[in-house]
């Protein structure tokens, strides 16, 4: 069948970006394969894992559960959204701080995760964080690591510092 | 990446409008979240030239709480059902349901509307076409023989929507579109006990909203059992609605799902209202709940634990409320 495209705009870690998208194409495929961010990583295309995670106006969502057209109008932040001049996020430099990485494979999507969740729930425990994080799956299996990462934002004990 | 198939994408801004491009258009398939779809799609289970998306009706959108009922848009996330506070308050079975659905990330695209809408499910349907090819397919999808009872005339796929059992514990109605017009049907006739046809709707009909009673006195939950705490679907969910008079029960309304290709409203549980909530009447309610499902071997788990477990969480639950009611 013929492919039919249509064009999109929307902003993308603030920045405006307009494109051509194919109807049938994920915003996963469209971040990774048109525009380049690998950032945002391919798991199991279907849900389960997470690692697609991104926010959209907001929200964060499974972008491989989620058509590109549908980004039109909207408001994108990935993985390499977060980084500033100034460095890594505090966010990212806690998971690093607290040795919460391991292959990486799950951190772009276990990160905006961990982001939304931080940013929306001011005094976010540890069990809410566990229930926030639950959908994003980590084959290396490091959740305790990722969960004290998490507690040393909300607690302000992270930003940067080394332990 | 895997190729999806190609398709036109519509997006109409009414529910008139949607049904009416879904009666031109033959293959043609409704999108709210896509969180059943999709994946539906990539694995080959749906097939389609149309996409009508959902997403622009302003109609489907909104929660209302009036005096006596909440009105619920089928087009509200699960993830703002979870969080609107006359929810969590007045029908906790609701809240309860549309936050054991999958993970956080689904609920914030996952709709009421798709979820009671989900496709049935089972562990020879819910593969690849590679996996389903080797194994001959079955009667669901391309093939002619159920592989989980191969004698059937009839296939048992499971009805495993969480929020379903809540809605029907609280006696909820739904309104639903067409090209001849709207029509209000009670929940339990929303749905047929078949995993190839399970829905009540017509070719092409819309489920707009969902209108659920406000019963003060009444208190309710939903329990489900999965293999892992998150992300998965029920192996069994049950939802009870229970009203306490002093030491007698005074309404008991429980469903399940999973367990059969509709969401089951359990029968006979009549019988108990009016006497005290003892051990016999335990017994008795174990004895209604086993009678009222048919766990068949749709999922990995098997049938005799299913079959052991759904009662049991059953009593759990009614005892957990009855308690509470005190
Ligand atoms: C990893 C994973 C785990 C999951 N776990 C669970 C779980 O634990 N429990 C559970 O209940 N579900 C689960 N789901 C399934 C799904 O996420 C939810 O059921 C969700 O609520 C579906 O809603 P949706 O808006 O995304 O539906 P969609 O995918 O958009 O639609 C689902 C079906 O309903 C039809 N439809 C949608 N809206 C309407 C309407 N208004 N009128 C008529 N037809 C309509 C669509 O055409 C489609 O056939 C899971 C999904 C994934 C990917
Ligand atoms: S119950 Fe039988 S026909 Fe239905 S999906 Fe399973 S194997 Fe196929
Ligand atoms: S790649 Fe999207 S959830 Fe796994
Ligand atoms: S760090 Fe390897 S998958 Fe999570």
């Amino acid at each position: 069948m013929m492919s039919v495209e249509t064009e999109i705009r929307f902003k993308l870690n603030g920045r405006e970006v307009s494109l051509k998208v194919p109807v049938a194409m994920k915003t996963l495929a469209m971040l990774r394969d048109k525009l380049g961010m690998t950032g945002t990583k391919y798991a199991c295309g279907e849900g389960e894992c997470g690692a697609c995670t991104v926010e959209v106006d907001g929200r964060t969502v499974n972008s491989c559960l989620m058509y590109a057209v549908d980004c039109d109008g909207r408001e994108l932040v990935t993985i390499e959204g977060l980084r500033t001049p100034e460095g890594l996020h505090p966010v990212q430099q806690a998971f690093v701080d607290h040795g919460a990485v391991q292959c990486g494979f799950c951190m772009p999507g276990m990160i905006m995760q961990a982001k939304n969740l931080i940013e929306n729930n001011p005094g976010l425990t540890r069990e809410e964080a566990q229930r926030g994080l639950e959908g994003n799956l980590c084959r290396c299996t490091g959740y305790t690591k990722v969960l004290d990462a998490v507690e040393a934002v909300v607690s302000g004990k992270s930003c940067g510092s080394r332990p | 990446m895997p190729v999806m198939p190609d398709f036109e994408l519509l997006r109409p801004d009414s529910a008139e409008a949607a049904v009416a491009l879904h009666a031109s258009r033959p293959a043609s398939r409704y999108l709210a979240g896509g969180t059943d779809l999709l994946p539906n799609l990539r694995r080959g289970l749906a097939d389609t030239a149309t996409v009508i998306d959902l997403g622009g009706i302003a109609e489907l959108a909104g929660i209302r709480v009036d005096a006596d009922r909440v009105h619920i848009g089928a087009g509200t996330t699960l993830a703002a059902l979870a969080a609107h506070p006359g929810i969590a308050a007045e029908l906790p079975a609701l809240a309860q349901a549309a936050l054991a659905v999958a993970g956080p990330t689904h609920r914030e695209s996952a709709t009421l509307g798709g979820n009671l809408c989900l496709d049935t499910r089972c562990r020879y349907y819910n593969q690849s076409t590679p996996w389903r090819e080797a194994n001959h397919y079955c009667m669901k999808l391309e093939g002619d023989v159920c592989r989980v009872a191969p004698k059937s005339k009839r296939c048992y796929a499971a009805f495993s929507g969480d929020v379903a059992p809540a809605l029907l514990a609280l006696d909820a109605e739904v309104d639903i579109v067409g090209t001849n017009g709207r029509r209000t049907l009670a929940l339990a006739e929303f749905y047929h006990d078949d995993g190839m046809r399970w829905l009540a709707l017509d070719r092409g009909e819309l489920l707009a909203a969902v209108r659920v009673p406000l019963a003060p006195g009444w208190s309710s939950g939903y329990e489900k059992l999965r293999i892992r705490g998150a992300i998965d679907f029920p192996l069994s969910g049950v939802a009870v609605a229970l009203a306490r008079d002093g030491e007698r029960l005074a309404g008991l309304r429980i469903a399940c799902t999973g367990v059969s290709s509709r969401p089951e409203r359990i029968e006979g549980l009549d019988a108990l209202v009016g006497q005290p909530l003892d051990d016999a009447a335990l017994a008795q309610l174990e004895k209604l709940v086993l009678r009222g499902i048919q766990a068949m071997e749709t999922t990995t788990a098997s049938v005799p634990y299913r079959r052991k477990a759904t009662p049991i969480l059953a009593r759990r639950l009614v005892t957990r409320l009855w308690t509470e009611a005190a």
